[in-house]
């Protein structure tokens, strides 16, 4: 049942792996760097020297001290708008206080104003589903202008636009998911209603502004000259309009007074699953990076990584003898008992149908799931249709597009077409979706779509009567492969948050224990699966 | 030996004597006030019984309860410890009146010793040493010029009726006696009305040395004598036996002149012979001079226990039960050295105010003799003496027995209170006393040395950051991100002094904290913390206050951000009606100076009167209604001058 790594530290191989995945991993530390700093120096400073607090410290002090912070989407918006947007301009992740994991989401007003750009509303939206789904209570930080004007068309009018925010804050607080905002800045315009929706507001005094037109907007409307704060300060606002609750002197004062607002939710975990007594891997998950390829198309045995994930390194594996490209078994993460479904090669029918068979087991036992994808896709050629691999497929898709038990999927290197849908990717909703830097995510290879699009082209050349050298074949290749290699790279997923963030595959295991620890704040419901194609 | 005795005392030397008293097989009755209800003295005795209110007058200075507690318990002895009645002849009397037998000397004993004059009268005669002088009627220039040269230059000329050094002047040779006299004359005589004066010996480096003797009620035997020159205003801080420099020649003519004071006075138990010693030319045999005696157990006397190995308690218990003295003279020896140090509840920066306050946290090193009245959870109440505890050190020599001493202060560890902890340490360090270069002096000259404030280092911040934090026990998250650790800031008060700090956790063992410019790491290598590189002591944290225990004890406060003043109340300056309704009064006049909480108009709505109180203090600037008026909600009813800045 302990897994017995094969892997030799001291080799080249295990090295030339580490020196790869370090480099792939300071590209993105550099990132996430750089979208930590927000809005840049001078605006820091500005913000500052108005007496508030730096994003994230007013998070930090929101929390417990220490408390880990699992951070959702840190390098959304790189390399969009200009990269005007570090982060989106907003923090969101999950973190403690009093020792109850809830939800936070930051503005950055450091970033043109805390404005919200379309994956600002994105980022927004996704912490508040991860809220939902996991019954965290929402604490939001506000300190935002409002809509971005430049980008309002795609900003405002959309289903999953601005306008959720505060159906999400409805169905949640309806839901008995607490909302509690604290507004430590403006609060404009569509914006007021963060605070106006919340079950709780603090606001702080000379700093806090809620209104649905600013001073400006009013003194054109109707002439009216008024100040910010005899507009919608928060004297105004917790004395005569009650939109606010408490009234607060600085942010350090604010993010105390929402710690107290926590301390009375009267919450409670729900009995969801038997946890046991955490134990370290047998092997360290310092490892990770020489026991995994640099190299995505050179195979490797995914038991490797499992045995640095989980506790003492033991698996129970299920079915190891049929469809062994599909590694499935049962763990510990943490103490925490999951279902492991791990790619190990390319699925064939037996892998689909045993994923299918593991999927249902997990669900009988609201055992959570944990996706390790890699995978190049669903076998192809005559035989495999010919025997139904498609049906086979389908009964692993509805399997885990069905399952209520929480789901987490980590992309530990590719993900490319079928595959993806089959290992739980980001349309069959896993609670948590995490990637390393070394992942690759694309419908297909790139080398095969530019194969596909050229044997189409040649066809067609050939068809005219003419004729396609080589040479003219790979400049014509070349475009469709920078392209797919620019878009599948992981920092260009997360930029668009097609997944929660990038991780050190180091941290793998912390990062799984927080999801799995913030996912059981809700019930598991039973599952009703689909109809299975037999 | 007595079956059942009661003692009339609390604190620390009411648990000392039960201590003794138990180990000899004597059941103990204590007695308390209602302050001490649950004080360790009252714990520790095998019975106890209620005398009375919290102040001593009603309580333990109420001898026929005491007695009648006595009687009522089957005790057959009384001991007075020390303070409250030890020293009253007539408690002694009543107590024997009752038939029972008062643990210490007779109340004649104690009478003449009480009286200050008579007392060094009988010394005299007794040929005990005292200070040379004259204090008699004839106020003749020339007669008193006679007299300080019989007595010897310097000498020191005192108004009779003085006090606070008015009329006092010191004279240094004969040459110059005319002259101060005169002026001391003038002077006494404004000041007093009376113009008489005396001349005594004037001892330039005095030095306070004390003899402890053993009674039987007619023979007597001295242990050796106990140093206690280390004095602030005339309280002692710092207890040693022997005395530094004393010689057996010495030694010996004041051993002898103490056992002749109490052979004088058919002294019975344990008391003290005080001596003033001139030790501007060292410890000269002709140069120490009787000053008073106490009839009863001392303070300091664990310092003679230390040296002698004679349990005096015991000795006191065994004596007043009839048993003859337990050692004889020649049987005595001096082993080694010993320190006694006072800890107080004292603010040491507020001029030695005493404090009060709940002791949270209390322990004493390994390596000393902590005689203490109080538990940790108890309380230093202002009722009584703040004393906390007695440190006491015993050594082969003085060198190592200081060396104790220094260990053991800095080893004490006291929460909840200020105490004079980092003074001792100060004094006990101090050069001249480690030279053994005393006298009572000392302190006074030195005492800006001792006093210093102190300065807390980075890592002391960081100490009780951490602990204000509760991030010494991180689980295996503590501190996790996925990328660069979050900043969490604790703002902490160093008397008074409101400092932010800053801390980054890399993990549950891994922290990097910025307190001010400094940056410190705290670390922790398998079970124990470094920070800066140092060893993380122990910390005690109650309430908002957190005592990191180095340099003697430093407390922090913890800052809450929620305990700021929510005058939240919106425009202070104006007072509104708060529904609509009936003005009944305005009591507010313009010009008027309130304060927070008076009323300035009463509202009469729903049924119901409802006063509008200022919500600070301020001045009344306008007064916008009249009684009878029909007002509606939020009506301006009454506006303060706005505060200033």
């Amino acid at each position: 049942m302990k897994l017995q790594s094969q892997a030799l530290p001291s080799s080249d191989g295990f090295k030339a792996n580490r020196a790869a995945h370090l480099e792939a991993l300071e590209t993105i530390r550099v990132a996430a760097e750089t979208a930590r700093l927000g809005g840049g120096e001078k605006s820091r400073a500005r913000h500052e020297s108005r007496g508030k607090m730096l994003p994230r410290r007013r998070v930090a002090n929101l929390l417990d001290a220490g408390s880990p912070f699992l951070e959702i989407g840190a390098t959304a918006a790189h390399g969009m708008y200009g990269d005007a947007a570090p982060a989106a301009g907003v923090i969101a992740g999950i973190g403690r206080v009093h020792g109850q994991e809830v939800m936070v989401v930051c503005n950055d007003a450091t970033v043109k104003g805390g404005t919200y750009y379309p994956m600002t509303v994105k980022k927004h939206l996704r912490a508040q589903e991860i809220a939902e789904e996991c019954c965290l209570p929402c604490i939001y930080l506000v300190d935002s202008g409002g809509a971005n004007l430049p980008n309002q068309d795609e900003v405002f009018p959309d289903r999953d636009h601005f306008g959720r925010i505060f159906y999400n804050q409805a169905r949640m607080s309806a839901k008995g998911i607490p909302q509690i905002a604290v507004v430590m800045g403006s609060c404009t315009a569509g914006g007021a209603y963060v605070p106006a929706m919340s079950d709780v507001t603090i606001i702080v005094r000379d700093q806090g502004t809620i209104f649905l037109a600013g001073p400006p907007l009013v003194k054109a409307a109707t002439g009216e000259e008024v100040t910010a704060e005899d507009l919608g300060g928060g004297d105004v606002h917790t004395r005569l309009s009650g939109v606010a609750d408490y009234l607060a002197e600085d942010d350090a004062h604010a993010l105390a007074l929402a710690r107290r607002a926590v301390v009375s939710l009267n919450r409670a975990r729900p009995a969801t699953v038997q946890w046991e007594t955490a134990e370290d891997p047998a092997y360290d998950p310092e490892e990770i990076l020489g026991v995994v390829p640099g190299d995505l198309r050179k195979p490797y045995d995914i038991r490797e990584v499992v045995a640095r994930l989980v506790d003492g390194s033991r698996f129970d594996e299920f079915k190891p003898r049929f469809g062994e490209t599909l590694v499935t078994g049962f763990a510990h993460v943490r103490g925490c008992p999951v279902g492991i479904v791990a790619n190990n090669g390319v699925l064939f029918s037996e892998a689909a149908q045993k994923g299918a068979h593991f999927v249902e087991l997990c669900s009988q036992r609201k055992t959570p799931l944990l996706f390790l994808q890699n995978i190049t896709g669903f076998m192809v050629g005559r035989k495999y249709e010919n025997e139904g691999i498609a049906r086979h497929g389908a009964k692993m898709v509805t399997a885990v597009a069905s399952t209520n038990v929480p789901k987490i999927t980590m992309l530990v290197g590719g993900s490319f077409g079928a595959g993806n849908y089959g290992m739980a990717g980001r349309a069959y909703q896993p609670r948590f979706l995490w990637t390393w830097p070394n992942s690759r995510i694309s419908v297909m290879g790139g080398e095969q779509a530019a194969g596909v699009l050229a044997t189409v082209k040649r066809d067609a050349i050939e068809r005219g009567g003419g004729s396609w050298s080589a040479e003219q074949e790979t400049e014509f290749k070349r475009p469709t492969i920078d392209m797919f290699e620019r878009q599948s790279h992981p920092l260009y997923a997360s930029a668009r948050l097609w997944d929660d963030g990038i991780i050190d595959p180091r941290k793998s295991r912390e990062v799984l224990a927080l999801s799995l620890s913030a996912a059981l704040n809700a019930p598991i419901d039973e599952t009703r699966f689909g109809v299975f194609r037999m | 030996m007595f079956d059942t005795i009661l003692i009339a005392n609390r604190g620390e030397i009411a648990c000392r004597v039960i201590e003794t008293a138990q180990a000899l097989g004597v059941r103990c009755v204590a007695v308390y006030s209602d302050a001490d209800a649950g004080a360790k003295h009252v714990q520790m005795a095998d019975l106890a019984v209620h005398i009375g209110g919290s102040a001593p007058a009603d309580s333990y200075l109420c001898g026929d309860v005491i007695i009648e507690a006595a009687l009522d318990t089957g005790a057959q002895a009384i001991h007075p410890g020390y303070g409250f009645l030890s020293e009253n002849p007539d408690f002694v009397d009543l107590v024997q009146d009752a038939g029972l037998t008062f643990i210490g000397p007779s109340g004649d004993a104690i009478r003449a010793m009480g009286l200050k004059d008579a007392a060094k009268k009988l010394m005299e005669e007794a040929g005990v040493p005292v200070v040379p002088g004259y204090h008699g009627e004839n106020q003749d220039d020339a007669f008193l010029a006679e007299a300080a040269d019989a007595i010897g230059y310097p000498v020191l000329i005192k108004a009779v009726a003085g006090g606070g050094g008015k009329g006092m002047r010191m004279v240094e040779k004969p040459a110059d006696f005319a002259a101060a006299l005169i002026s001391a004359r003038s002077e006494a005589k404004t000041a007093f009305g009376n113009d008489a004066v005396l001349v005594e010996k004037y001892v330039s480096k005095p030095r306070h040395i004390e003899v402890q003797v053993f009674g039987d009620g007619t023979r007597a035997v001295h242990l050796f004598e106990r140093d206690c020159s280390l004095q602030r205003r005339h309280q002692k801080v710092i207890e040693e036996a022997p005395a530094p420099g004393m010689t057996d020649e010495m030694r010996l003519a004041m051993g002898m002149a103490g056992v002749r004071a109490a052979e004088a006075i058919g002294y019975s138990g344990a008391g003290t012979v005080e001596f003033i010693v001139d030790a501007s030319e060292g410890l000269r045999p002709d140069r120490f001079w009787f000053m008073e005696m106490n009839t009863r157990l001392q303070v300091e006397h664990p310092v003679s226990e230390a040296i002698t190995g004679v349990d005096l308690v015991e000795w006191q218990l065994r004596v007043a039960a009839g048993e003859s003295l337990p050692r004889q003279q020649h049987e005595m020896r001096i082993n080694g050295h010993a320190f006694e140090a006072r800890l107080y509840a004292e603010d040491v920066p507020k001029g030695f105010l005493p404090a009060t306050g709940t002791l949270t946290h209390l322990i004493f090193p390994a390596g000393c003799r902590a005689d203490s009245g109080v538990r940790a959870g108890d309380v230093i109440s202002p009722w009584y003496d703040p004393m906390i505890a007695k440190v006491i050190v015993h050594g082969p020599t003085r060198a190592v027995a200081l060396a104790r001493l220094n260990r053991a202060l800095a080893g004490t560890q006291v929460g909840g209170t200020v105490t004079n902890l980092a003074f001792l340490g100060a004094l006990a360090a101090h050069a001249g006393f480690a030279a053994g270069d005393v006298d009572t002096g000392l302190i006074g000259r030195d005492l800006d040395r001792l006093v210093q404030p102190i300065v807390p280092e980075p890592r002391h911040w960081v100490a009780a950051g951490m602990a204000a934090l509760g991030v010494m026990e991180g689980d295996w998250y503590t501190g996790f991100t996925l990328w660069e650790p979050l900043a969490r800031t604790v703002t902490l008060s160093w008397q008074g002094e409101a400092s932010d700090l800053v801390m980054r956790a890399e993990g549950p063992d891994r922290q990097h904290w910025s307190v001010g410019e400094e940056t410190v790491l705290a670390q922790r290598i398998g079970t124990q913390w470094e920070v800066g590189e140092t060893a993380l002591g122990d910390i005690a944290i109650a309430g908002d206050t957190v005592t990191v225990f180095d340099a003697f004890g430093l407390a922090f406060r913890v800052i809450d951000p929620l305990d700021r003043a929510a005058g939240a109340t919106g425009d202070g300056n104006l007072i509104e009606a708060p529904m609509p309704g009936l003005v009944k009064s305005v009591d507010a006049v313009v010009g008027q100076t309130v304060i927070q909480g008076d009323r300035l108009a009463v509202l009469e709505a729903m049924k119901m009167e409802h006063a509008l109180l200022a919500a600070r203090d301020g001045v009344v600037a306008e007064v916008l209604t009249e009684a009878g008026a029909q007002v509606e909600a939020g009506a301006a009813l009454v506006r303060l001058e706005p505060e200033e800045g």
